[in-house]
């Protein structure tokens, strides 16, 4: 098992140290997320519910996810490095836990941003919302980087992800806007939690067989 | 170490791989031959655990940790230095003294000079040759190599020879290549596929 989580770490800094080098998928992700903000503050009358705008905060999460998703198995699709991280004696599903927490990073340090410009543009940031952010993200990357690595390998893969990964992530909006909104926000932030642990079993588990030829 | 037999790959419609029968004993060294379009490559991957017969039966005495592989790409991350690649590989195969290993295998395939520079500032013989590094990190049991002689200049193709025949008293090779003269000294048998 300590092996397993080893691998994991190697694999997650791996995918760090390129994005610190390339720099180029977190501040395109900072960039759209402060730019989705500024577009809905100014195309949501200020005198509107508290609850469009958590569902706006959750619509831009989730397609700035979907910017660190499509770009996650870049230099695998692109030089075939799949077949080399395959070829390594580790758990293949380590391969996908290395990824999700690689994704997990950036779309975190993302909402480092996003959460205090959602402050500012739509006035107050209750606990039940960041709780559920926390939650959300787990849910975005287990599902997102299974929908990613079965999309790299098809032509159509910048389409395909969208498709695959928005009716998915249905649940996550319903869970992280009633969380954002509800006057008990424990039972939305339970059914994020559920469906957390849900996906990334069946993640974790199907990951082999989306990789295999 | 190796016995195949019936062995077919499809790709949806296309057949790739037909009816192929063969048995590599350990310690031995196969040349693969064949035209372009022939399967080599399929032969290889399948060998290495990378893709799985439609039918027939392979079986391969040796565990992922046991097997290096070069293939058409050199299956390093462009974006991070040779020596980084190494690490990263050797992290992943648990290899005991990995530094010393690396700093040995950079020395070997001469480039210990270039070990802090990115991949993507490589020729592609030199990319070639961190691929051969990488393949032989883990001091493999199986080595699987396809066209391992692509890219390189004369020197690397040499100093790929003296390697080979280094490794041909210790590992088992299975390697493709569309110059089978180059290997005939050291081959101990020979596939053509049609």
């Amino acid at each position: 098992m300590r092996r397993y989580f080893h691998d994991a770490a190697v694999l997650a800094r791996k995918d760090v140290l390129l994005e610190l080098r390339g720099r180029e998928t977190l501040p395109a992700m900072v960039l759209f997320v402060v730019a989705g903000l500024v577009v809905f503050h100014f195309a949501v009358p200020s005198a509107d519910s508290e609850a469009a705008g958590a569902g706006l905060l959750w619509v831009v999460i989730l397609f700035t996810a979907l910017l660190a998703l499509v770009r996650a198995f870049v230099a695998e699709r692109e030089q075939r490095l799949m077949d080399g991280l395959l070829l390594a004696p580790c758990d293949r599903s380590a391969i996908w836990l290395g990824k999700s927490l690689a994704v997990l990073a950036f779309l975190a340090l993302t909402e480092l941003v996003a959460l205090p410009a959602f402050a500012l543009f739509f006035g107050g940031l209750g606990w039940g919302t960041v709780a559920g952010v926390c939650l959300a993200n787990i849910g975005i990357v287990s599902v997102g980087t299974l929908l990613a690595a079965m999309a790299s390998v098809t032509r159509s893969r910048e389409l395909l992800l969208p498709l695959l990964f928005l009716p998915l992530a249905i649940p996550i909006v319903v869970g992280g806007v009633g969380a954002s909104v509800s006057d008990d926000p424990g039972r939305y932030l339970g059914f994020l939690a559920l469906y957390d642990v849900v996906f990334a079993i069946i993640s974790w588990a199907s990951f082999e067989y989306v990789v295999s030829e | 170490m190796i016995r195949a037999s019936g062995l077919a790959k499809r790709y949806g419609d296309k057949r790739v791989l037909q009816g192929v029968d063969f048995e590599l004993p350990r310690g031995g060294f196969f040349v693969v031959t064949g035209p372009n379009g022939s399967g080599k490559t399929t032969l290889l991957r399948l060998c290495a655990g990378l893709a799985a017969p439609t039918a027939g039966e392979l079986v391969v005495d040796a565990d992922r940790a046991a097997i290096g592989f070069v293939g058409h790409e050199p299956l390093v991350y462009m974006e991070l230095t040779a020596l980084e690649n190494l690490d990263l590989y050797g992290r992943l195969y648990a290899i005991a003294e990995r530094r010393e290993r690396i700093g040995m295998l950079l020395e070997r395939f001469g480039l210990w000079d270039a070990r802090g520079e990115l991949v993507s500032t490589f020729s592609r013989g030199m990319a070639q040759r961190l691929a051969l590094c990488r393949s032989l990190l883990h001091d493999p049991e199986l080595l699987i190599l396809d066209e391992p002689y692509s890219a390189l200049d004369e020197a690397g193709a040499d100093l790929l020879d003296r390697e080979l025949a280094e490794l041909r008293t210790t590992a088992t090779c299975l390697v493709a290549t569309h110059d089978p003269l180059r290997l005939a000294a050291l081959a101990s048998g020979s596939l053509t596929l049609a």
